[in-house]
């Protein structure tokens, strides 16, 4: 974290006390619920368990709140924020680690209020920002899901933040600012499967957490919805009206890409969102549809000359041979390498035309990078990940596998093959500091936080439906 | 390459002894067992008994000097004709040879095979190698070290039985002593095996029993060439071919003549649907074959099944019933338990794509491969080219573990074809990686059903079941058999399957249970028509029978309120049997009314593999993640008899790697296919076993049965290996899966996930 | 023509540049240890170090290789004097067919020479890339252990032919 922000941080506290602490602490304060003794598992209703498994899937709730290697929902994963390392809590029902002692009414507070069960408040990486809209029907089979869950004993890490983040009032202020509670209200001049679609993305989906720019407070700004954001590295696209997909989103292809992980023309899920997706194969796929819905509502009506664009690239990279008739086993087609001296060519043809170019479709096939986003992006960040790190095999089931070239691209030849790639598959203009940042995602993270994230090998699977026919 | 640089000397020219010997040594009979007519190492290919009472291979072998050659020198030389596959048997022969000649270990050469040099010994399957291979050295070996001891006793003048054979040497009591090289004599004999020998008793064994050092693996891991893919001849050119984009594709035309114009192509070669390319260098042959590849027009049709409903689609294939055991009584029974399970087309997956090296000179066609068979191959690669058979010579050299028939003959045969393109330039062809997943011919689908009658306290009395299956091989010795053979014009059509029902079985293979159910009645559906290319993979049948016998068992078990291991032991009178259930169960701590923790699961299973082979039982506890699907295998415990153990630790990793192997299949694979085109084409679409779904260590306990034949051991835990954790994964999440495989969405609908 | 640097030993080589390291390592300088088994990276039977990280060998052109140090199993040791990932591998019985081995052994070279202490898990997580079809995992990874185990003695008894050879 940066001094200016730290500054910034301390300025809005300052003011806080200024606006009259007596008057905040009773604002702030909220009781403790007294301890339950966790339901008898025979007792919940199993159905109510299986929509809750549904709900958790949609909320995403196994990835955070479990570590590399430890039991799911256990908790203990380090959350790097610019404000310091928080670790995810224990959500098992184990009575003395976990929530096993919270009544459903200490979890639905939580949920809408962001306030745990003794009343302390919830720091914001846990999205109750989004959560506050979920309603009480929906909580209270989230709540039957865990409380059915395997019991695990694991305390919880203590958050390493600095003073004052380090305490809990300091976020009933920045609740204060920013923080409006209340359930989902739908729009009433929109369709049934718009408003379900609202209703999951901005709540449990919390499509905005990552996609949606923070301000320096770590709020969304809420007037830049969809606009594009950050997560663990990552670029997280627009997706608004500035979606730098080169074949703007419909809500089929969209629909398909959540409920699958990959679309044909926009390629595979990595990064953060690998065990997004992971977790929606295992949701109706009417709700990715309506997502898909709500979000291609949201990023509008691509423009003529966007379209047009798009058309061109279409064209071009179906009809890049061998892409007219795609290729099967046995042909291993590939345009020879490019005579090119330029060394970003030659890099590419040698290490990505087998598979890029190779005509095998998509997810198990590299995606022609002219369909890219990576390749349009406003940074190069992604595809840095992805060609430094590679996309690691999926335990045990079909997925792509690309092997990352950390090993052997030093950061000039990364930056190279990005430039040509950059230039060749995109009509946007180059990257600013490619070797920079080459350098910056080599040095900051280790190797296996990324391949953990990226290969969404912790979450739930449906396989089968990515037996799709191609 | 040890092939290569070995002198091409006949093994007409062995030499050793004199004259017609009277054996005048005590004799212990040799064992009856052994390969049996129909078995899955000779079935395929007759090869003529010329002998029927001798053990082993020397059935068909019967001249000792076929096995082992003595020369002057004094140094000894064993001849196989069996293929090493990774499975240690160029160590064991040696480790038996050295046992009964009584020479030292590290001084033997060993022949492979060479249609030139070495035994037919049919294929390398089925489990065979020691049984057949091991039999016949063992007992030429003995039977050589009688005749030299013989021959020594008439020269010092003593009684034979006053002599000892040592270190390569006869030596008498006084001290005096002749070696080997001095008792064989100059001029050439042949002496046909006995039907007895004196064998070595277990408890004097000094090599044999023994963990050995396999001889391969220094070379392997200090980068020697080792496999037919590191050889490199003088004058070799880069061959690799383009095949067509699905099995019913046919070849309408290819402008070939931009490929023949690139830089250091020597030739494209075009024979009907065949086409191939030839290059100086290996990364241009293959620019050249990616360059051809989208050039050429085919012709598709859509001849596969499909995924959707294959089961139905399996069982609907015209059909004929093999009765594989039909022992009905009328029994009275209390309550019925039925089931049908479900296995797809799974395949070899080497991690080495298939190579073979080919020269065509002076009209004969040297082909070095790494097949199963040299003489099945030598006959199919000649009708192919249409040679007579003695213009071809196929050389067996180690390739990547092929686990069965996967494509190395196929490669075989391109490579062969290409070598004709181009005399006196030895042809080295490599399959790549998408081939080799698309080509290979797979292990067949399979559907079967169990009926099984118990008694009032849960015993079965009556065990009915079915199994639906293609044959499982479709070996070389017609050329129609070899993939380019096919596609050549004029070429060759594959031969169709037969019905046969044999001891070992094939499709059938351990569909008879060995426990002593009172009535029984077995039946294979033979499948006639083969929608995909199917042929053997490690076990055949076994692995699919022993699954739906094993999972079936717990089941029983439960319906009985019994303990599964306790269940097993009530219906199995096998003495072997019972002592590898009870030593496993032993092993892992196994109890009657255990409780795995939470998500945790224990299971266990049996078999004897083919019902006269290797006996295995397998104990294994799993963790499984519900949310996720995920399987961990915790620990594993396994105890095998193969009978008479020529080296332990080449056991150990046999019974290991089968248990990972099919645990791979079990949780992980499947070909998948549209109604044209296979799907499953590399790592991506077909994934297998990594590291981290594994244990540590799989212990393995080897019960050791001196004086007893051989039992082979190679594919002794597949059964086993897979129902095991089929069994584990059951206990932990409550509920059986019955459709193959196990994959982690089918787990978590299970377990009880959305 | 590119000048490569394998196993200390530099080479000139004829060779289009975009050639993958695999086939200018077994057809040019006759080192047959890493293997062809993919061609697309999702192997590992052609891993080899370049400058101490494993890399697929088949899917790096030699372009990126001039003044990068190339280590192959061939520069572990000899059959004669084995090095310590060798002999471990060795004593472990660590091989069925043996054909992914090089590649297994030259990837767990990388992560031991950072550290020879690595921990099981750590081990498994890094060899995750590597496929065996045998099903020898549990002696490939009792293997490294004892390779580990050798190079930290070897580390600890100054520096010895074995340990210079596996830096």
């Amino acid at each position: 974290m940066n001094g200016s922000k730290l500054l910034r941080v301390l300025g809005a506290l300052v003011v806080l006390v200024l606006l009259g602490i007596g008057g905040f602490i009773a604002y702030a304060w909220e009781r403790e619920i007294p301890a339950a003794e966790p339901p008898a598992v025979s007792s919940i209703d199993p159905e109510l368990v299986q929509r809750g498994a549904t709900l958790a899937a949609v909320g995403n709730c196994n990835v955070c709140h479990t570590k590399e290697g430890g039991e799911v929902f256990a908790g203990g994963l380090a959350l790097p924020t610019p404000f310091g390392t928080i670790y995810s809590t224990n959500i098992t029902p184990d009575p003395e680690t976990g929530i096993g002692r919270w009544s459903e009414e200490a979890f639905q507070r939580s949920m809408r209020s962001g306030v745990d069960r003794e009343g302390r408040h919830l720091y914001p990486a846990f999205p109750f920002d989004h959560f506050t809209k979920v309603t009480d029907e929906d909580n209270r089979a989230l709540y039957a899901y865990l409380m059915t869950r395997k019991p695990v004993k694991a305390e919880a890490q203590a958050n390493d933040l600095p003073f004052p983040l380090n305490i809990r009032l300091a976020v009933a202020g920045w609740k204060l600012l920013f923080f409006r509670e209340g359930v989902y209200q739908p729009d009433t001049a929109q369709s049934d499967e718009w408003n379900r679609g609202h209703y999951l993305a901005d709540g449990l989906g919390h499509c905005g957490a990552c996609h949606t720019p923070r301000n320096s407070l770590g709020a969304e700004k809420k007037d830049q919805l969809f606009a594009g954001g950050e997560a663990e590295g990552w670029t997280a696209y627009a997706l608004n009206q500035n979606s730098p997909a080169p074949l703007p989103w419909d809500v089929d292809a969209l629909t398909h890409y959540l409920a699958n992980g990959w679309e044909e023309h926009h390629g595979v899920a990595r990064g953060p969102m690998a065990p997004v997706t992971a977790n929606m194969m295992s949701v109706p796929e009417s709700d990715a549809r309506a997502i898909a819905t709500y979000v291609t509502s949201v990023m509008g009506e691509p423009t003529p000359e966007r379209q047009a664009r798009a058309d061109k690239v279409r064209d071009q990279a179906t009809r890049h041979p061998p892409g007219i008739q795609v290729q099967a086993a046995g042909g291993q087609t590939v345009p020879v390498a490019a005579t090119s001296q330029d060394r970003g060519a030659l890099i590419y043809a040698a290490a990505c035309s087998s598979c890029h170019d190779a005509g095998r479709p998509v997810p198990y096939g590299g995606l022609p990078l002219a369909l890219s986003t990576a390749t349009y992006g406003p940074t190069p960040l992604n595809p840095i990940n992805v060609i430094l790190y590679g996309l690691p095999a999926p335990e045990g089931e079909r997925g792509p596998i690309m092997p990352g070239f950390a090993g052997v691209l030093d950061d000039a030849q990364t930056a190279d093959l990005l430039a040509y790639i950059r230039a060749t598959f995109s009509d946007k203009p180059a990257w600013d500091d490619v070797q920079d940042l080459v350098r910056q995602v080599r040095s900051g993270k280790e190797h296996t936080d990324l391949q953990s994230l990226s290969s969404g090998g912790s979450a739930p699977a449906n396989p089968t439906r990515r037996e799709t026919s191609w | 390459m040890k092939h290569v640089s070995v002198p091409d000397v006949s093994r007409r020219s062995v030499l050793f002894g004199t004259g017609s010997l009277v054996l005048a040594f005590s004799l212990r009979p040799a064992f009856a067992q052994t390969t049996v007519q129909g078995s899955e190492a000779q079935n395929f290919q007759q090869v003529e008994q010329a002998a029927p009472d001798l053990p082993g291979s020397l059935k068909t072998n019967p001249q000792l000097d076929s096995w082992i050659r003595i020369d002057a020198d004094g140094s000894a030389t064993v001849f196989t004709g069996k293929s090493e596959l990774g499975q240690g048997i160029k160590t064991a022969v040696l480790q038996i040879a050295a046992e009964e000649l009584k020479v030292p270990f590290a001084s033997l050469k060993l022949i492979g095979p060479d249609t030139s040099l070495s035994p037919n010994e049919g294929y390398t399957a089925g489990s065979h190698s020691v049984q057949d291979s091991g039999t016949a050295i063992r007992h030429a070996a003995a039977q050589v070290r009688e005749i030299l001891i013989a021959q020594a006793a008439g020269r010092f003048n003593v009684a034979a039985d006053s002599l000892k054979a040592e270190g390569g040497a006869v030596i008498a009591p006084d001290g005096r002593r002749a070696t080997y090289g001095e008792l064989v004599s100059a001029e050439l004999i042949q002496v046909q095996a006995q039907p007895t020998s004196k064998l070595t008793p277990t408890e004097a064994f000094t090599v044999m029993g023994k963990p050995q050092k396999r001889i391969d693996i220094p070379g392997k891991v200090t980068g020697a060439p080792a496999y037919v893919q590191d050889m490199r001849p003088d004058g070799m050119v880069h061959g690799r071919v383009v095949r067509p984009p699905s099995p019913g594709a046919r070849l309408r035309g290819v402008d070939a003549s931009s490929v023949e114009g690139m830089p250091g192509v020597l030739k494209v070669v075009q024979d009907g649907s065949f086409l191939g390319v030839l290059a100086e260098k290996e990364w241009v042959a293959i620019k050249a074959m990616r360059t051809l590849s989208p050039l050429a027009q085919w012709d598709e049709s859509p001849t596969l099944p499909g995924m959707d409903d294959l089961p139905r689609k399996l069982m609907a294939l015209p059909q004929e019933d093999g009765i594989v055991t039909d022992d009905r009584k009328v029994v009275s029974a209390t309550a019925t338990h039925e089931a049908t399970f479900t296995k797809p087309y799974q395949m070899h997956g080497s991690i080495g794509p298939s190579c073979a090296l080919a020269v065509l000179n002076d009209g004969v066609t040297t082909v070095w491969t790494h097949t199963q068979g040299v003489y099945p191959d030598q006959k199919a690669i000649s009708q192919m080219l249409r040679m007579p058979i003695e213009q071809v010579r196929v050389i067996h050299a180690e390739g990547s573990g092929c686990y069965g028939h996967n494509a190395a003959d196929d490669a075989a045969a391109d490579a062969a074809l290409l070598a004709q393109a181009l005399p006196g330039r030895p042809v080295r062809l490599q399959w790549m990686r998408e081939q080799e997943h698309a080509w290979e011919p797979y292990s067949p689908g399979m559907v079967t059903k169990v009926r099984a009658s118990t008694d009032a306290n849960g015993n079965v009395v009556d065990w009915t079941y079915e199994v639906w299956s293609n044959s499982h091989n479709s070996r070389p010795g017609p050329a129609g058999n070899l993939l380019p053979a096919r596609h050549i014009a004029n070429g060759f059509q594959p031969e169709p399957a037969k019905l046969q029902i044999t001891p070992e079985g094939n499709g059938d293979r351990n569909s008879n249970p060995l426990y002593a159910f009172p009535s029984r009645h077995v039946v294979w559906h033979f499948l006639k028509e083969a929608p995909l290319r199917v042929s053997a993979l490690r076990g055949l049948g076994a692995y699919m029978n022993v699954f739906t016998i094993e999972n079936t068992m717990d089941d029983l078990a439960a319906a009985a309120k019994a303990d599964p291991v306790e269940y097993r032991l009530r219906h199995l009178q096998d003495e072997r049997a019972r002592d590898v259930v009870t030593k496993a169960a032993e092993m892992f701590g196994w109890k009657a009314g255990q409780t795995a923790p939470q998500n945790h699961g224990y299971g266990f299973a049996f078999a004897r593999y083919k019902n006269l082979a290797a006996y295995c039982a397998v104990a294994m506890e799993v963790k499984v993640e519900p949310e996720t699907g995920r399987v961990r295998i915790l620990r594993v415990s396994s105890a095998a008899d193969a009978g008479e153990i020529v080296n332990p630790d080449g056991i150990a990793n046999q019974v290991q790697g089968g248990i990972v192997q099919s645990a791979s299949w079990t949780l992980y694979e499947g070909v998948t296919f549209n109604d044209t085109r296979i799907t499953s084409v590399d790592w991506s679409t077909y994934p297998i076993m990594r590291f981290d779904a594994l244990p540590p260590k799989i212990d393995v306990e080897v019960i050791p049965r001196p004086g007893t034949p051989f039992l082979g051991a190679g594919e002794c835990s597949q059964g086993p290996g897979g129902s095991a954790l089929a069994n584990a994964i059951t206990n932990a999440i409550g509920r059986r899966i019955f459709d193959l495989p196990l994959s982690r969405e089918k787990i978590r609908q299970a377990a009880g996930q959305v | 023509m590119v000048a490569l640097t394998v196993n200390g030993q530099s080479h000139q080589i004829e060779a289009d540049p975009d050639t993958p390291l695999l086939y200018v390592l077994r057809d040019e300088l006759h080192l047959h240890g890493a293997k062809y088994g993919c061609g697309l990276g999702q192997c590992g039977s052609c891993t080899v170090m370049v400058d101490g990280q494993a890399v697929f060998s088949c899917v790096t052109p030699v372009l990126l290789l001039e003044g990068r140090e190339i280590t192959t199993v061939e520069g572990l040791g000899t059959i004669e004097s084995p090095g310590p990932m060798q002999q471990a591998f060795i004593e472990e019985q660590a091989a069925q067919c043996g054909y992914c081995i090089p590649g297994m052994m030259m990837r767990a070279q990388a992560l031991l020479q950072r550290n020879p202490g690595a921990s099981d898990e750590e081990i498994v997580a890094h060899m995750e890339p590597n496929l065996c079809r045998c099903g020898t995992h549990m002696r490939i990874l009792a293997a490294i252990k004892r390779a580990g185990g050798l190079m930290q003695m070897a580390a600890g008894g100054s520096t010895t032919d074995t340990a210079k050879r596996a830096g």
